[in-house]
């Protein structure tokens, strides 16, 4: 029943036969083919990376695993015999554990009533609260976790722990092998060891890993082999070793990665300052000196909650700074509301487009026109209809609904809507975040264009090679202050160091932490 | 109207269908008379299905009309007790109180971020009890006649229809304004407020404001139902017990989505003018009044389930066109492609 028994499974059998063997699977959606007879094997004890871009057809081919999409053709075999799932918990019982991308949790229950959610030891309806506990403990300290009590509310747990605590609910059952899809998108950097080390213990145990993530550094980290999809076809499968990430990415792109970037604006293309802040801060950033100068990308980097968009958002009146002076077209501006910030010529594009950017049951023609409509006295001469055209927006009409397009074109009506009042200043908060290569590739097109039509843009992304190539400029911040500059064109190394606290590049050992 | 807004077609359907089944009831229905008295009886609460409108499609409630408007009406009585030269003074002050009310709910649940459901059920209490205090119970003073005409007369003697009620007037003017309006680029940022306003906050917009403004909307649309209530009713401490659930239950019947960004206004007080036919007809057929409010308990869970499954369908429907028009799969970045 729990994961105790995994080592006795894994003895009685023959080594050569996987875990997981997927032949030919096909699945269509209303007639789209979204898998095309694709074939995956897993062995005891590997990790199994399945990378691919958004829409390559990797979370279709884990759901078929798990039981939540049954394909139209091919065959799943777990440990050789062939089955067909009927149900997510078909699957389950035959070993398939799954980590979904959201958490399933329940926030206000303990950790011991989440793991055995819907299976509570007991009799008669009484549930064994004891009992219960005892054993979340047990199945907690088979996976080597000594840190979480299985009485504490989930609520009450940091992300990485309520991480490890889905993974130990996958794990409940008799598992013999744990897909998980992008398990670290919601983890800070640090919390991600935690699950490496979950991962490896699992794997030393013989269980597989499908590890589906398009962060290709912790694929490289994790995986003994590598799996690579696009446009739903199996394109290559290679041991990690014998490819780089240049390899992978030119796999699922089918062109190489500094090809999606424009050219850096040249010297001459840098005009005067348009925002200057000189000791900005509040609570949650500190002895902010920026200037962005017109023409110019200015990146912004640093690891999750080291005051990156804090600082987008102090900018753009969202939480204001409340320390320090900020100048906009070298006169002091009072930016106390995103109105505020809005009339000063400033644009901001937030990282959660679906929350904050878009009201998503309106048209696009009301969305490209909200800004428009919010401040009076900010217009450009543009029509919806231009400024479409502009974003190569594909949508059936100005009319249809926005939530009904992929999530690249709605990124492009969050950029036409700030376009329609014509800014000198555009703040973007990872605006590639969820798109496919082609929209990101018209998104970065899109933001260079603007820089050289003499906007200023602070440029905000986790995903450094994009930052790189972007920037014409990389300053990184860490803990809430600005931790250095960079030239364009900076090794990703040179930037994780700032990011993490290890001071300029060449300085050896002078650490950041000394000041704070 | 160039197109329905979604989900505003089966009020209208329904609509239709009790208009005929009316004729059918009764004799008083054979000539347009009868559509024009219906009219005019469903007036006040079409004109607070209007202001409810703009509070429920900004995100709120509004459950102080009923209230407000007993209040309105005992007020005039004791303020003009009987003098007809304090009519329009008075008329003004009732439009002004109106305002008033909705201000402060609109400042409460925006400033002090009281869910509007609270802060108006606060409101109702509080007018409920002022109004009890005051008059113990029962109200005094008079209206006046010439007060009273909004709600009871019109122009006589107009040719096939015989009387067109000065209140039937009222209600059209602020019907096509309101319609007007909704289509004017104010009026879709009052939709996108209801249904992202951090996304309008963000563009700039003034979400307070809108809120806000619609509250006072909603309580200048109670101040008329009053005056037209009280001309066509008379005074009484009961007469608007009540409406507020009437008028919310026109605004769902109507198709606009609790929660807000759906909908349209005109559809909203179609909805009331259904609720109206729909009790008409019931007595017609001499279903008892007391049914009354298990009929609209029945109509404003059926119409919210339908909305529902409704908006499902048609996702599904609107997502398999999207997909097979945007084939295949995503666009190279170098194509244009716009509609």
């Amino acid at each position: 029943m729990t994961v105790v028994t995994l080592s006795k499974r894994r003895s009685g059998e023959d080594p050569g036969t996987p875990v997981v063997r997927l032949t030919g699977i096909r699945k269509s959606f209303q007639g789209n083919e979204v898998v095309h007879g694709v074939d995956l094997e897993l062995q005891p004890g590997e990790v199994h990376a399945l990378v691919g871009e958004n829409g390559a057809g990797k979370s279709t081919l884990m759901k078929c695993l798990a039981g939540i999409h049954a394909p139209d053709q091919g065959t799943i075999e777990i440990d050789g015999v062939v089955r067909r799932f009927r149900s997510p918990r078909e699957a389950q019982e035959a070993g398939v554990a799954i980590v979904h991308q959201e958490f399933t949790l329940l926030p206000h229950r303990t950790v011991a009533e989440n793991l055995f959610l819907g299976r509570e030891p007991g009799r008669f309806g009484r549930v064994d609260k004891a009992g219960m506990e005892r054993r979340a403990g047990e199945v907690l300290a088979d996976l080597g976790v000594t840190s979480i009590r299985p009485s504490a509310v989930v609520s009450g747990l940091s992300v990485a722990q309520q991480q490890i605590v889905e993974i130990a609910k996958a794990l409940v059952l008799d598992a013999r092998v744990l897909a998980m899809d992008e398990p670290t998108a919601a983890l800070a950097d640090a919390e991600v060891a935690l699950l490496y080390d979950l991962v490896r213990r699992l794997t030393g145990r013989g269980l597989a890993v499908l590890y589906v993530s398009h962060r290709l550094p912790e694929v490289f980290d994790l995986s003994s082999r590598i799996t690579v999809m696009k446009d739903g076809a199996h394109v290559a499968t290679e041991p990690t070793g014998e490819l780089t990430t240049d390899n992978v990415v030119r796999l699922m792109v089918g062109r190489p990665l500094n090809a999606l970037f424009p050219d850096l604006a040249a010297a001459e293309e840098l005009g005067k300052e348009r925002i200057a802040v000189a000791g900005g801060g509040n609570a949650r950033i500190h002895d902010i000196d920026l200037t962005i100068r017109a023409g110019e990308v200015v990146g912004l980097a640093g690891l999750q909650g080291s005051g990156r968009s804090a600082l987008a958002r102090a900018l753009c009146g969202v939480a204001p700074f409340t320390r320090g002076s900020y100048q906009v077209e070298g006169r002091p501006a009072r930016i106390r509301s995103p109105r505020r910030a809005v009339r000063a010529g400033i644009a901001f594009v937030t990282e959660d487009r679906k929350g904050e950017g878009l009201a998503l049951r309106q048209t696009v023609q009301d969305n490209v026109l909200l800004v428009r409509r919010s401040v009076s006295g900010r217009r450009t001469r543009s029509t919806v209809a231009d400024l479409l055209r502009e974003m190569t927006v594909v949508a059936a009409s100005p009319a249809s609904e926005v939530r009904l397009l992929s999530g690249g074109n709605q990124q492009k009506v969050v950029l036409a809507k700030w376009l329609a009042v014509g800014p000198t200043v555009l703040v973007v908060d990872e605006p590639t975040r969820g798109i496919d290569i082609g929209a990101k590739a018209t998104i970065y097109q899109l933001i260079r264009d603007l820089a050289r039509s003499g906007v200023a843009v602070l440029l905000i992304s986790s995903e450094l090679p994009e930052l790189i190539g972007m920037s014409d400029r990389l300053l990184v911040m860490h803990r809430g202050r600005i931790a250095g500059e960079l030239p364009p064109q900076s090794s990703e190394e040179d930037v994780m160091r700032l990011a993490t606290g290890h001071g300029q590049p060449g300085e050896n050992g002078q650490s950041e932490e000394a000041e704070s | 109207m160039k197109r329905l807004a979604p989900g505003t077609l089966p009020v209208f359907a329904v609509l239709a269908i009790l208009l005929v089944a009316l004729a059918f009831a009764g004799p008083a229905y054979e000539h347009p008379q009868g559509y024009i008295a219906l009219l005019k009886r469903a007036a006040p609460l079409m004109i607070l299905a209007l202001g409810q409108y703009f509070v429920i499609v900004t995100g709120g409630f509004d459950l102080s009309v009923g209230s407000l408007v007993t209040a309105e009406v005992v007020i005039a009585a004791r303020l003009l007790d009987g003098n007809e030269d304090r009519t329009w003074p008075v008329l003004l002050l009732l439009i002004g109180f109106g305002a008033l009310v909705g201000l402060v709910n609109g400042l409460i649940s925006t400033v002090l971020e009281v869910p509007s459901f609270i802060t108006t059920l606060g409101m109702l209490l509080i007018l409920e009890g002022a109004v009890f205090l005051w008059t113990d119970g029962a109200p005094r003073g008079a209206l006046t006649e010439s007060f009273r005409q909004w709600g009871r007369m019109g122009f006589e003697d107009v040719p096939w229809i015989g009387q067109l009620p000065y209140s039937v007037l009222i209600l059209l003017a602020l019907g096509t304004a309101a319609a007007l309006f909704m289509r004017t680029g104010m009026g879709r940022l009052v939709l996108a407020v209801g249904d992202n306003d951090t996304s309008v906050r963000l563009a700039g917009g003034r979400v307070r404001t809108i809120r806000t403004l619609a509250f006072v909307v909603s309580g200048i649309s109670a101040a008329v139902a009053a005056i037209l209530l009280g001309g066509f009713s008379g005074v009484s401490a009961q007469v608007g017990g009540g409406l507020e659930f009437e008028a919310i239950t026109a605004v769902v019947l109507g198709g606009v989505a609790l929660g807000g960004g759906r909908g349209s206004v005109v559809a909203a007080m179609a909805g009331a003018l259904t609720l109206k036919a729909l009790f008409s007809l019931l007595n017609l057929l001499g279903i008892s009044g007391a049914l009354e409010s298990t009929v609209q308990g029945v109509i404003i869970v059926a119409a919210v389930a339908y909305a529902a499954a409704d908006t499902g369908w048609r996702d599904r429907v609107l997502r398999s066109k999207a997909r097979s028009t945007a084939q295949p799969g995503p666009p190279a970045p170098d194509v244009v492609t716009t509609s």
